[in-house]
C-alpha cells in the first residue's frame, strides 16, 4: 500500500463566541486519501463537513481555529506552513469548487481568462498553453462547442455548464487534490447527474484524488471510494462505500439512508374522491407571462383542478413555470387569458382586488424559510398578525393561539418571544408553514419548502405536513422539482415543462410507465442507492432528451 | 412580558460589553458635550455676551480659564454657548430631514414604477446643485433666522436621507417577507412601519451619525461665512471667524472652538463606524 496523499489526523476546529467560549465544531477527525481516490465527507449542515475541507487547505472561515491536529499532504505538513507557502499550495496543488459558480465567477470576465487565470498568473503555463489545456478540459467536461464557449461570459451559459467550467478552472493546473463542496446542489435534478457524470469522469481520467463534500448520500454513492459520515463535528462511521451503503452500522447513517430521496418501493394508489363534489379550487385555460403586455410566455393553457383534503404535486425543473403557477394562484401576477376558480367563483387577478376572506382561504408557503420571515419581528407577530388581520382577533387572544399554533407545529411556546434568526433551519420552515396555517386557510401552495433542508429534517416536515393534513383537511399544492418526494405524498399530481403541463392525474398512473417522455427523465434523475447507477442512468437520459426534442 | 424586557436589557449590556476603549471614549465625550450643550447657562461661568476686560485676546487666567476674546468677552461661556446651539441647530435639521427623507424615500420604494422613478429624478436634480452655493443662495435671498437656516439646510441633508432611504427600502422591498405580507393582503403603509423600517434601522441609525456631523459642520461652515448664526448669539463657526486675529498675537483662542467642531465630529463618526461594524459582522451570540 502507497503512502496516502493526504493524511489528516485528530483534527479539531473551534469557534469563539461573543463571550469568549470555545466550542469545537470539529472534533478528533481523522482520515486518508489515497492517490487517485475520492472520498465523501457527508452529514448535514452544521455537520462540520465544509470547516474539515477547508482546514485541508489549511484554511478556516473567519471566527475559526484551528486548535489540534495535522494535515499531511505528500509529506508537507499544511497547516505548518505560512501564509505565502499556502498561497502557492491552493490553487495549485490543492483546489476548490464551491457550491455556486454562479456566485464564484466574475460576470466582467470571459470564461477561459478565468479559468487559465491561475497558471498564467503564476507563471507555470504560457497564455497559449492554458487556452489549449482549457479547451481540452472543457472537451472532457463534455460542454457544448469546447472551442469556443470560453470565448463566452459567465451569464451566457446555464448553471450547469457553469458548474462544469469551474471544475476545468479547478483542474487546469493538474491539482493532486481536488475538493468539491456540494458541486451539484444548486442544480436541477435532471442537470445534476449530467454533472456529476462529468466530474466522476474527469476525476477517473486524470487520478486525481478528490473530496466531495455533500448532504446527499444516494449521489455520493456514485462518485466516492469512501465515505466519511459526519455528525455535529464528529465522526459517525468511516468506511467503503459499498460497505456503508449496503450494511450501515450506526443509528444515523441508517436514518441518512432511510430520508435519501429515493423512489418509493411502492407509489401508494389515492382514495377515490367524491366525483360529484365540486373541487375547491381550479385553474381554467391559463395563459400568462411577464413584461408589460405579458408578452413572454411562462404558463400556456394550464387546467388544473385541487379538491379539498388533497394534495397535488406540481414537479419541473426550473423555468419550466411552477412557481409562477403558484403565484398566479395566490394573486401575485394576473393571467393574460383564462381564470382562478375559488368554490366555482372567478378570484380576481390581483391581491389587492380580492376580498379578505378570499386571500384568508389561499396562503403561500415560501421556499427559503430564513427570508420569507421577516428577521426582525418576533415569532409572536409573524404568527399573530395574520389571525388578528383575516380573524379580527384581538392581541391577546392571538398570543394565545400563537402558543397552540407552535405545540401543533411542534415547536416549543416559549419560542413566541424569539426571533427567526434563533431558530434552526428546520424550525424556521415549521414557522413558516405555521404562519400559513395561521389564517386557517383552506389551500396551502408549498413553493420547494422542503428543497433547502437537510434530507433528515425535509422528511419531518413532509410527515408534519400529513398530520396536519389529517387533522384540518387542508389542501396542499406541492410545487417542487424533487419527483422522489412529490410522489411520497401527493394523491395527484401535474409535470409541468417549458410553461405547459405535460402529464396530470393520479400519482400512480403518471408515474407507473408507460409515461410522458419528459416523466420518465424526471423519475430516471432520481438516484438510486447502488454504485453502478451513474453511468446507466446517463445513458438512458441521454436517449430520452434526444427522443423528446 | 418579562421576557421581552430582559433581551432588551441584555442587548444594551452586550453592547456595552463590546466598546472598545476608543470608541467608549468618543462616546463619553459627546455625552459630555451634549450635557454641557444642555445645562450651559447653570455651567458657564458668565453670560455670552458681557463684556468683562478692555483687554482683547487676554491670556487664560484665573477668572477667565481661556482668556477674553475680541471684544473681552470670556471664551469659555461663549464656547459653552456655541455648542449649545451648534447642537440644537444640528439636532433639529437632522431630525427633519430624516423625517423628510426616510418618508419619501420608504413612500418612492413602495409605489415603485413611475412614482419612484419621478420622485428619484427630481431628487437626483435637487442633489446635482453644490450643497454650500444652493445654501448661499437661499439664505442670501431670504436672510438669515434660525428658521431660514434650520430648513434650508434640513432640505438639502434631505435629499441625502433620501437616496439611502429608498436604497435600503428598495432591496428590503424585495425580500420574500415583505411578499408575504402582500399576499396577506396588506396595506402599503402597514409593509412600510412593521417590515421595511425594522430591517433599516440600524443602517439609518449609523446614517443620522454621519448626517448629524456633517450638519454641524455645514452650520459652522455657514457661520464662519457670516450666513448662519447672527451676532450677538454665536455658535463654533462663528467664534471661530471673530478670533481669526487672536492667531497673529500668538493666541489659541480661534482654535478652541474649531478643535470643538472636529473632535465632535471624529467621535460622532468613530461611533458610527463601530456601529455599522458591529451589526454587519456579528459573532454568533451563543454556540
Amino acid at each position: 500500500m502507497t503512502a496516502p496523499l493526504l493524511e489528516v489526523r485528530n483534527l479539531d476546529v473551534s469557534v469563539r463566541d461573543k463571550k469568549g467560549r470555545e466550542f469545537k465544531i470539529v472534533d478528533n477527525i481523522s482520515f486518508d486519501v489515497q492517490p487517485g481516490e475520492v472520498i465523501a465527507l457527508i452529514g448535514e449542515s452544521g455537520s462540520g463537513k465544509t470547516t474539515i475541507s477547508l482546514a485541508c487547505m489549511g484554511y478556516t472561515r473567519p471566527g475559526c481555529h484551528i486548535i489540534g491536529g495535522t494535515v499531511q499532504l505528500g509529506g508537507t505538513s499544511v497547516l505548518d506552513l505560512d501564509l505565502p507557502a499556502l498561497q502557492d499550495l491552493r490553487g495549485k496543488d490543492i483546489t476548490y469548487v464551491a457550491q455556486s459558480a454562479a456566485a464564484s465567477f466574475n460576470g466582467a470576465m470571459t470564461i477561459d481568462a478565468q479559468v487559465t487565470e491561475i497558471p498564467v498568473i503564476t507563471g507555470t503555463m504560457t497564455r497559449d498553453q492554458a487556452l489549449a489545456k482549457a479547451a481540452r478540459l472543457y472537451r472532457d467536461l463534455e460542454l457544448p462547442e469546447p472551442e469556443s464557449i470560453g470565448k463566452r461570459y459567465p451569464h451566457q451559459v446555464s448553471g450547469g455548464q457553469l458548474q462544469r467550467l469551474m471544475a476545468a478552472m479547478a483542474m487546469i493546473s493538474d491539482p493532486r487534490l481536488l475538493i468539491l463542496d456540494e458541486p451539484t446542489t444548486a442544480l436541477d435534478v435532471t442537470t445534476q447527474i449530467e454533472v456529476l457524470y462529468s466530474f466522476k469522469k474527469l476525476i477517473a481520467d486524470n487520478e486525481t484524488a478528490a473530496i466531495y463534500v455533500t448532504h446527499d448520500l444516494s449521489l455520493v454513492a456514485q462518485v466516492a471510494d469512501h465515505i466519511l459520515v459526519l455528525k455535529d463535528g464528529k465522526m459517525v462511521e468511516y468506511g467503503p462505500t459499498e460497505q456503508i451503503i449496503r450494511n450501515p452500522q450506526h443509528d444515523y447513517t441508517k436514518a441518512l439512508m432511510a430520508a435519501a430521496h429515493l423512489m418509493p418501493e411502492e407509489i401508494h394508489a389515492p382514495p377515490a374522491l367524491g366525483a360529484k363534489e365540486p373541487p375547491l379550487l381550479e385553474v381554467r385555460n391559463v395563459t400568462a407571462g411577464y413584461g408589460p403586455a405579458q408578452d413572454i410566455i411562462a404558463l400556456r393553457d394550464i387546467n388544473l383542478t385541487i379538491s379539498a383534503g388533497e394534495t397535488v404535486g406540481v414537479i419541473g425543473e426550473s423555468g419550466s413555470g411552477k412557481t409562477t403557477l403558484g403565484r398566479l394562484i395566490s394573486g401575485l401576477m394576473g393571467a393574460k387569458q383564462g381564470g382562478v376558480y375559488l368554490d366555482g367563483k372567478q378570484l380576481a387577478p390581483s391581491v389587492s382586488q380580492r376580498s379578505r376572506e378570499e386571500l384568508r382561504q389561499i396562503q403561500f408557503a415560501f421556499q427559503m424559510a430564513d427570508v420569507a420571515l421577516n428577521p426582525r419581528q418576533r415569532l409572536n407577530k409573524i404568527l399573530g398578525r395574520p389571525m388578528m388581520f383575516y380573524r379580527g382577533l384581538s392581541q391577546s387572544e392571538a398570543t394565545r393561539e400563537v402558543a397552540r399554533l407552535l405545540e401543533r407545529v411542534d415547536l416549543p411556546t416559549n419560542f413566541a418571544w424569539r426571533f427567526p434568526p434563533e431558530l434552526s433551519g428546520g424550525q424556521r420552515q415549521r414557522v413558516n408553514l405555521a404562519r400559513a396555517l395561521a389564517a386557517e386557510p383552506r389551500l396551502i401552495i408549498c413553493d420547494e419548502i422542503t428543497s433547502a433542508l437537510d434530507t433528515i429534517v425535509a422528511q419531518q416536515i413532509l410527515d408534519l405536513l400529513e398530520d396536519l393534513q389529517e387533522e384540518l383537511g387542508v389542501s396542499y399544492m406541492f410545487i417542487t422539482h424533487d419527483i422522489a418526494t412529490v410522489s411520497k405524498i401527493s394523491e395527484r399530481i401535474a409535470v409541468m415543462r417549458h410553461g405547459r403541463i405535460v402529464a396530470q392525474g393520479p400519482v400512480n398512473e403518471v408515474l407507473t410507465p408507460p409515461c410522458h417522455e419528459y416523466t420518465q427523465v424526471l423519475l430516471n434523475s432520481v438516484p438510486e442507492m447502488r454504485t453502478d447507477w451513474l453511468d446507466e442512468a446517463v445513458a438512458e437520459r441521454r436517449r430520452l432528451v434526444a427522443a423528446l426534442d | 412580558m418579562t421576557d421581552r424586557a430582559r433581551t432588551w436589557r441584555g442587548e444594551l449590556r452586550e453592547a456595552v460589553g463590546d466598546l472598545t476603549p476608543g470608541v467608549a471614549l468618543c462616546l463619553l465625550f459627546l455625552i459630555a458635550v451634549i450635557l454641557v450643550g444642555a445645562f450651559a447657562p447653570w455651567i458657564s461661568p458668565y453670560d455670552e455676551a458681557e463684556i468683562l476686560t478692555n483687554e482683547s485676546f487676554s491670556s487664560p487666567n484665573a477668572e477667565m480659564w481661556l482668556g477674553s476674546d475680541y471684544l473681552g468677552r470670556d471664551v469659555l461661556s461663549r464656547l459653552i454657548y456655541g455648542v449649545r446651539i451648534t447642537l440644537f441647530l444640528a439636532l433639529i435639521i437632522t431630525f427633519l430631514s430624516f423625517f423628510a427623507g426616510v418618508g419619501l424615500g420608504f413612500l418612492a420604494a413602495a409605489f415603485g414604477g413611475r412614482v419612484d422613478d419621478w420622485m428619484s429624478r427630481l431628487n437626483d436634480a435637487m442633489l446635482s446643485f453644490p450643497a454650500l452655493m444652493l445654501a448661499l443662495i437661499v439664505i442670501n435671498s431670504l436672510g438669515s433666522s434660525f428658521v431660514v437656516l434650520v430648513f434650508t439646510i434640513a432640505f438639502i441633508d434631505m435629499t441625502r436621507v433620501y437616496r439611502v432611504a429608498r436604497a435600503l427600502a428598495v432591496n428590503i422591498m424585495v425580500m420574500d417577507y415583505v411578499e408575504a405580507a402582500i399576499v396577506r393582503g396588506e396595506g402599503k403603509g402597514w409593509i412600510v412601519w412593521h417590515e421595511v423600517l425594522p430591517n433599516a434601522l440600524t443602517p439609518l441609525a449609523a446614517e443620522f451619525g454621519i448626517r448629524f456631523t456633517y450638519a454641524i459642520l455645514f452650520i459652522s461652515a455657514l457661520s464662519f461665512l457670516g450666513l448662519g448664526v447672527q451676532p450677538p448669539q454665536s455658535d463654533l463657526g462663528v467664534m471661530v471667524k471673530e478670533n481669526m486675529q487672536a492667531i497673529l498675537y500668538g493666541e489659541y483662542t480661534t482654535l478652541y472652538p474649531a478643535f470643538g467642531i472636529a473632535l465632535i465630529a471624529i467621535s460622532m463618526n468613530v461611533l458610527v463606524d463601530w456601529l455599522l461594524q458591529r451589526s454587519s459582522a456579528k459573532l454568533p451570540d451563543e454556540i
